[in-house]
């Protein structure tokens, strides 16, 4: 079997026969251990300024971000993005409990409908798992409550994110999800999919030019709620970072 | 596998000089690449300290490679997902034609892929009834033209705009032919609208995988445009194709390769999609793929473990060596005449295919050193290839002129009065013959140099002469 004559032509390779117990135990300990190599200092600085960095730097990337002091405004952002953009009130949004359980009767213009994406959706709502701060990161894993379809198929996506799930590093995002989730098949904690976005598409297949609008979404919107006290900056908590 | 015209690269090479459109094409693409990575690296300070990790990460890696692949092979199987482990390039393409058939599959959606370029999947499924579409916006032109990709990352690196209008006014007929292209984005947009129908349709989706994570059991594909993310999540099947070396131990391991690979290839800080896939679709998953497959390919690299050769499966396929390549920038990407190339090609393409065929490949190079320079992994490049010259040396493939003319300059170097004897007189020579003028346009015995550049007249003594007389001033 192929199986057998590849890994006979690595040991081979390495001059030996299949590693012995010892050493096979210290190397399952350091999967289970999973050690961080260094982590870049640009994102190891206190949480305002973990969350203006995230705020930068989903902009450079082209995503634009709004910011609201309370989940009871998401509505009305939601409304007040997609009549800024010129585009209908009409969206497809992910089964999740926090997002079903906005007042979304305050703005009854608004129609939605909780469920995976189709190619007919034009704008889509997703919830954010986690971000990351380092390079303005969407962490975005699929579960019954946030399905993939919805990061890849509507040419708008809107992602509402709480600011207490930022964090710095992409280490720490892994961490978190290894501590919260657990998959029912596996039993380890990686879901089916995880997609980590930044931005929106783009492609610079012509020409080594950059062009926005490729086959994912042509906007990333988030909608930053304040729900983190140590996100705020001592001066004026209210305000949005200086981009 | 592909066609190898390696053995012409030669020819290829002199074709490609003189292909002005090719030649326009290189001269617009090459300086964004080497720009945006200078760029992305003074962003982060640590990156020459991550170089050196990236090494050690996949050095571990390869060291304990059978264990490492046995553990993520287990870990897929968990998830719900299939390993097919496949020696060759045949045994890839008999195990994917199997599960598209299985499948019942007609149209088949490509991520972008060098290992699918590397055993010519697409033209095996065409051959056996199956329509495989490239998404990817360069691997579609690509595949309209029917031509190969130029470069690992940008498949459509030859192509100038006017080639993207005038292949999109020939393929897409049912279109208005007096459509107008304003700006690159129109382009986009055309290729945008035709491929959405393909990928609702497509039965199953293929991609390659940039790492294959132990932990987890995950592959893991990096794109900007979101068509791989289309590939992988709506046909009812999915197969990932990737070879052997591109398993790392943990999540941790590939983040700190992931810091590496965006900034290296394209000079961003990081791509859009990063997506890692782990088996199938789970029982209340409302959507994605209800089969996962790994296609995991050898196809001679685990003869490169424990050669001199094994530094090259640290790569990571970011492109930058090409990128910083002053060969690869004056040729293009398809002198090179394999799937791979520039310098990683130039040390890979020999070991895949033989160094018979591929012998010209290791010598387009001026040993300048960039390439290594800039390589995430910190692979020798250059050292690498004068392996391969060495090895060509010893089986005979350097041609008669070339070993007679090693063969003398041997001689001399290893009897240093004669070489400073020779060295004296060739100068003195050259000085008589060349005087009252700057320098020679044509030489006698030296057509392959004149040809190209014109040849200083020398001036002052030779080296060791100079290098005598600096130590008695002291």
């Amino acid at each position: 079997m192929s199986k057998d004559a590849i890994l006979t032509a690595i040991r081979r390779g390495l001059k030996r026969g299949p590693l012995p117990a010892d050493q096979r135990a210290m190397l399952d300990g350091r999967l289970a251990t999973h050690p961080r190599h260094l982590i870049p200092a640009r994102s190891r600085v206190p949480r305002p300024e973990q969350v203006a960095l995230f705020i930068r730097n989903v902009e450079k990337e082209f995503g634009t971000v709004a910011r609201v002091a309370d989940a009871t405004e998401i509505p009305a952002a939601i409304a007040d993005y997609l009549a800024a953009q010129n585009l209908a009130p009409r969206f497809v949004l992910a089964p999740h409990p926090d997002l079903a359980a906005l007042p979304w009767a305050d703005r009854p213009l608004l129609e939605f409908e909780a469920r995976r994406a189709e190619a007919t959706d034009a704008v889509s709502v997703q919830h954010g798992f986690a971000a990351i701060a380092e390079t303005g990161t969407l962490m975005l894993p699929s579960d019954a409550q946030r399905p993939t379809t919805l990061n890849i198929l509507a040419e708008t996506e809107i992602v509402v994110l709480r600011t207490s799930r930022i964090v710095g590093a992409y280490e720490e995002a892994w961490d978190t999800l290894r501590r919260e989730r657990t998959d029912a098949v596996t039993g380890g904690f990686m879901p089916r999919n995880v997609m980590l976005v930044t931005g929106p598409s783009r492609s610079a297949d012509i020409e080594q030019t950059l062009e926005l609008g490729a086959h994912g979404p042509r906007r990333l919107h988030i909608v930053l709620v304040d729900d983190d006290p140590a996100a705020h900056g001592a001066d004026d908590p209210a305000a949005p970072p200086a981009a | 596998m592909v066609q190898v015209t390696s053995p012409a690269f030669k020819q290829n090479a002199a074709r490609a000089l003189a292909d002005t459109g090719l030649q326009k094409a290189l001269g617009k693409a090459k300086g964004a690449f080497l720009q945006r990575r200078a760029e992305a690296v003074a962003r982060l300070p640590e990156f020459e300290a991550l170089r050196d990790i990236g090494r050690d990460i996949k050095n571990h890696t390869l060291a304990n490679l059978d264990f490492y692949l046995e553990t993520y092979a287990a870990n897929v199987e968990r998830a719900g997902g299939t390993v097919h482990w496949c020696s060759t390039a045949d045994e890839a393409r008999a195990a994917v034609l199997a599960i598209c058939r299985r499948a019942g599959a007609r149209t088949v959606t490509k991520g972008k892929s060098m290992i699918s370029e590397e055993i010519s999947i697409n033209d095996h499924l065409e051959t056996h009834g199956i329509e495989p579409v490239e998404t990817d916006l360069g691997e579609y032109i690509i595949q309209l033209r029917r031509e190969h990709p130029s470069h690992i990352i940008a498949p459509a690196f030859h192509l100038n705009r006017e080639d993207w209008e005038a292949d999109f006014r020939r393929m897409h007929t049912d279109l208005d032919p007096n459509r107008v292209f304003n700006e690159r984005r129109d382009i986009l947009a055309e290729a945008r609208t035709k491929l959405r129908s393909r990928f609702l349709a497509a039965d199953v989706g293929i991609t390659g995988a940039n790492f294959l994570i132990a932990e987890t059991g995950s592959s893991v594909i990096v794109t900007n445009e979101g068509n791989g993310d289309l590939t992988q999540t709506l046909p009812r099947v999915h197969i990932a194709l990737a070879s052997i070396e591109k398993v790392v131990p943990t999540l941790e391991d590939a983040t700190s390769l992931l810091r590496l690979l965006a900034r290296s290839a394209t000079g961003q800080d990081f791509s859009v999609y990063t997506t890692f896939s782990t088996g199938a679709r789970r029982p209340t998953d409302l959507d994605g793929p209800e089969e996962y497959h790994v296609v995991l390919i050898d196809n001679g690299r685990s003869n490169m473990i424990g050669s001199e050769f094994q530094d090259m499966l640290r790569c990571i396929r970011c492109a930058a060596c090409m990128n910083h390549c002053p060969v690869y920038g004056a040729t293009g990407g398809h002198a090179y005449g394999w799937v791979y190339p520039g310098p990683m090609g130039s040390v890979l393409t020999p070991s895949l295919v033989g160094v018979d065929k591929a012998a010209h490949l290791p010598n387009a190079s001026t040993f300048c050193g960039k390439c290594e320079s800039v390589c995430p992994v910190k692979i020798p490049l250059p050292n690498l290839m004068r392996h391969w010259r060495e090895r060509e040396f010893e089986r005979h493939l350097t041609p008669a002129a070339m070993r007679r003319g090693l063969g003398l300059w041997a001689w001399f170097a290893k009897r240093p009065q004669a070489y400073r004897l020779a060295t004296r007189a060739a100068i003195g020579g050259l000085r008589l013959l060349g005087r009252g003028r700057g320098a020679f346009r044509s030489l006698p015995l030296a057509g392959g140099w004149t040809a190209g550049r014109d040849l200083p007249v020398p001036e002052g003594g030779t080296f060791m002469a100079r290098y005598a007389q600096q130590q008695r001033k002291r």
